[in-house]
């Protein structure tokens, strides 16, 4: 597979750390409020957690305190309320100028975005994961598998919710207006994906139906990892679900650029 | 006398504008009202969850949690349509729309508070208000003429307070250009924490957004005297009936904010 | 300088103006430097009723810092400043009532908006009665031509037709003091004419007050009486276009095409050859105003070659800005 070459492809990374990384006041303002919103979701679960007398679906205080601390760190890594910068180009027409690029669309932005991810990982995800290590405790995965799992889960978590987010985006081609799309996919990304609330505490048949959709891919995978909640076969069954959901995602995406660019050549943008 | 209704027309006249700006766009904004709606039923399923689980939350069972839950959403929702906009400061700022406003014969903070009149927003009112309504209902409260006072004014001084941390925390944008991400954890994480009860949180986080952002009033203390409760914790039963007050006290807050931050803007010093 | 002692106020009154502005620079990787810079440095002038100023400088010279200072949206470091007998930051909505302002790189229209609607909220805005904003209104869609828009969203207008509108805008409440920042930048030929056609007229029928800031020496020839030149947040020159010119003794440059290669053209009268090009194929002479005429030294050039095409270069601005430092 040469859509992309590895240094192109590691230049394009790089250039999506550095680009996020002009942006520290608002590092630091987006690690504040993900360390507020964290202190409040936690208590509301660590309330749930005592009226249910000690643990709730298999979370002690320690677990949900890693839930609330790496869901918070995972909401900018993989944009949790997206973005519409492609929408953007397409609306203005500057997706032109990309598509003449001899680049592959979609793979230069998935490269964008992992260095993206990697930069917000650092500057938004560490601090409070660590804040709340300190003040509330934290997990630390002990199953040889889950721990060598992690680090690719986060890294499809951060593809498939990339795949997800192209997709949307160019809805703008056929869309005037991807304001209300893109909200629609925020609000259930933020129940679906277990960002808002765990999905094991979910009823039986919202928890079906959460995971016959990616977005627990996205979120609840890799903190299953952590947690402890899912080890062994059953981690790697998740990793497996999310490699299936990454390759099918980002081939979906292809057939919609494709479908997307036609119409830019027929109709002329 | 005849300068005030001037004033207010001119205010008026702007609202208008926003309004039928608005009107041309009516598919986008069907879909963006039905968005309003269904983000209640995300939120609200938050709530559903929880109480799938366990049949208290601090105390509080599905209705009364409900009941806060109605309270604080209409509250957020008429403060979110009327002035939740002002998050774009930093945006008319670096566009220089700010500076437009400096050079008309109005308050800058009226022109930004007009500036949208997000009508989509009422999506979210509206829905706040049947959970409510339901909520009475449903938690079996005792209508009583003091009760019916509290379920009608609460929302309003629950909308003033919430409409005064929003403008508090825009005035960000007259300091950092690009820290706007702050407020949120203010306006959206105030209107988060309120609709549950506060014996879910811990002390720090309970003061912080009793005494210094004062979302305690929008929902959870006049809930308590909806309820006929007293504050496990221990507050006075009057502050249950403080929303007005406070509500004006937030308001004055705001606009010394602002005020300070303009100074900034012009170059004053603050 | 003569002193003249003026009995009114001035429309515009800045005494010893200063705004010190602090920049901060990334001095290596972490050390970060504070150094107070100021961008108008002690300025003084007066505009008085009636008059059009042309306040004009390189980019940088403290001309926008100027104008928001003057309009109240920036407070002065140091000096005083009054704009219609007003502290403008203080009085700044009294102010609005009696100035207009137009920044040509920022719109005062509402973009989502069709054009008539904008100056109906800004009559709601200013307080107007309808009878005083709209025989106005019809007064400005006439003289410049905007009929056929007023009915068309102002984020559909071309540049032109947003900038005329923007003018109207400012005019709407007839204004004491206009102030333009850069009314004509961008606008092609025919629209910068028709522009400045209309302030001409403004001026001359309502006794309006100019300040106006220009990259453009036609802008000022046509509408200044006076110009304020500043450099690095100080005047450098005050005083009118020709006094300027002929203060530096900016030159005309005639650039002539010849049909064949040729020496040099010195020696015609009132001139100097300041290039030669492509072996005398086209060669600059400069000349100033006040000693020849372009169509004299056209006429001495085809006495001894023969010409296949010509041109002649106004000084610009810029030209004659650096001359004045030079000098």
């Amino acid at each position: 597979m040469s859509l992309i070459a590895v240094r192109p492809a590691a230049a394009f990374a790089e250039a999506g750390f550095r680009r996020w990384a002009t942006y520290r006041q608002a590092a630091v303002a987006g690690v504040f409020v993900n360390t507020v919103f964290g202190v409040i979701k936690l208590s509301i679960l660590l309330a749930v957690a005592r009226s249910a007398g000690g643990s709730v679906a298999g979370y002690d205080p320690a677990a949900l305190s890693t839930y609330a601390w790496v869901s918070q760190a995972l909401i900018a890594v993989v944009m949790i309320f997206t973005d519409t910068e492609l929408a953007d180009r397409v609306r203005t027409g500057d997706i032109a100028v990309d598509l003449a690029r001899p680049v592959d669309l979609q793979l230069s932005w998935l490269a964008a975005d992992l260095g993206r991810a990697a930069w917000s990982l650092i500057s938004r995800g560490i601090v409070p994961i660590a804040f709340g290590a300190a003040f509330f405790g934290f997990h630390v995965p002990s199953d040889p598998t889950s721990i060598a799992l992690l680090v690719p889960s986060v890294v499809l978590a951060v593809v498939v919710s990339f795949a997800l987010r192209f997709m949307l985006n160019l809805t703008a081609f056929w869309l005037t207006e991807v304001r209300g799309i893109v909200l629609l996919y925020v609000f259930c990304s933020g129940l679906l994906a277990g960002h808002l609330i765990p999905t094991q505490l979910f009823p039986g048949w919202l928890h079906t139906l959460a995971y016959a959709t990616p977005f627990p891919a996205i979120v609840q995978t890799p903190i299953d990892l952590t947690t402890g909640l899912a080890t062994g076969t059953q981690a790697a069954a998740l990793v497996a679900a999310q490699v299936a959901w990454a390759i099918g995602l980002l081939a979906m995406g292809r057939v919609v650029l494709a479908r997307a660019t036609r119409r830019l050549v027929v109709q002329g943008g | 006398m005849a300068e005030v209704t001037s004033t207010s027309a001119a205010y008026l006249a702007l609202v208008r504008s926003r309004v039928s700006a608005q009107a041309s766009y009516r598919t986008s904004f069907a879909i963006e009202l039905a968005s309003q709606v269904l983000l209640i039923v995300v939120e609200f399923a938050e709530v559903y969850v929880v109480f799938h689980q366990v049949r208290s939350l601090g105390g509080f069972d599905f209705a009364e949690v409900a009941l806060l839950y109605g309270l604080s959403v209409s509250a957020f929702g008429l403060a979110d349509l009327a002035v939740g906009h002002v998050d774009r400061l930093p945006f008319y700022l670096r566009t220089g729309s700010f500076d437009a406003f400096m050079l008309r014969p109005l308050s800058a903070l009226g022109q930004l508070v007009t500036s949208d009149f997000a009508l989509r927003r009422l999506g979210r009112v509206l829905t706040g208000v049947v959970v409510l309504v339901i909520a009475v209902v449903a938690a079996h409260v005792t209508m009583t003429p003091a009760h019916l006072l509290l379920l009608v004014t609460t929302p309003i001084a629950g909308a003033v307070i919430f409409g005064s941390v929003f403008i508090a925390t825009a005035t960000i944008g007259f300091h950092v250009t690009e820290g706007m991400e702050f407020a949120n954890a203010f306006t959206y994480g105030g209107s988060y924490l309120s609709s549950f009860p506060f014996t879910v949180f811990g002390r720090v986080i309970r003061r912080l957004f009793t005494f210094l952002v004062p979302v305690a009033f929008v929902a959870y203390l006049p809930a308590l005297a909806i309820l006929d409760r007293r504050d496990p914790l221990g507050l006075p039963t009057w502050l249950s009936w403080c929303g007005l007050p406070v509500s004006l006290i937030a308001v004055a807050a705001a606009i010394a904010l602002w005020r300070n931050g303009l100074r900034h803007y012009v170059g004053a010093g603050s | 300088m003569s002193k003249t002692v003026p009995v009114a106020e001035g429309v515009i009154d800045v005494q010893e103006l200063r705004r010190e502005f602090v920049v901060r620079r990334n001095a290596g990787r972490l050390r970060r430097t504070r150094d107070v810079v100021a961008a108008v440095d002690g300025v003084t002038f007066r505009v008085t009723a009636g008059e059009c100023v042309g306040y004009i400088g390189a980019n940088g010279a403290g001309k926008s810092t100027t104008i928001k200072m003057l309009t109240g949206i920036l407070v002065p470091t140091g000096g005083t400043v009054r704009v219609c007998g007003l502290e403008p930051v203080r009085e700044r909505t009294s102010l609005a009532r009696r100035i207009g302002v137009v920044f040509g790189q920022r719109s005062q229209l509402w973009w989502d908006l069709p054009l008539r609607e904008s100056f109906r909220l800004l009559g709601a805005i200013h307080r107007l009665p309808d009878s005083r904003w709209q025989p106005r209104l019809a007064e400005c869609v006439e003289l410049l031509e905007m009929g056929p828009v007023l009915d068309t969203p102002v984020r559909q207008l071309s540049l032109g037709q947003r900038m005329r509108g923007e003018v109207s805008a400012a005019l709407l409440h007839s204004p004491e003091l206009l102030v333009l920042d850069e009314p004509t930048i961008g606008l092609d030929l025919l629209s910068k004419e028709r522009l400045r056609a209309f302030l001409v007229r403004e001026r001359a029928e309502r006794g309006t007050t100019i300040l106006l800031t220009t990259h453009d020496l036609p802008d000022i020839e046509r509408l200044c009486d006076r110009i304020l030149v500043v450099d690095a947040g100080r005047v450098a020159f005050d005083g009118t276009l020709p006094g300027l010119v002929s203060r530096v003794g900016a030159q005309r440059v005639l650039v002539v095409e010849l049909t064949e290669p040729g020496p040099a053209l010195t020696g015609v009268p009132g001139t100097t050859v300041t290039a030669v090009e492509a072996d005398g194929l086209r060669q600059h002479l400069s000349f100033r105003a006040e000693e020849t005429t372009a169509a004299a030294v056209i006429a001495a050039v085809s006495a001894r070659v023969e010409l296949r095409d010509l041109m002649v270069r106004e000084p610009d601005i810029e030209d004659v800005v650096r001359r004045l430092y030079l000098g």
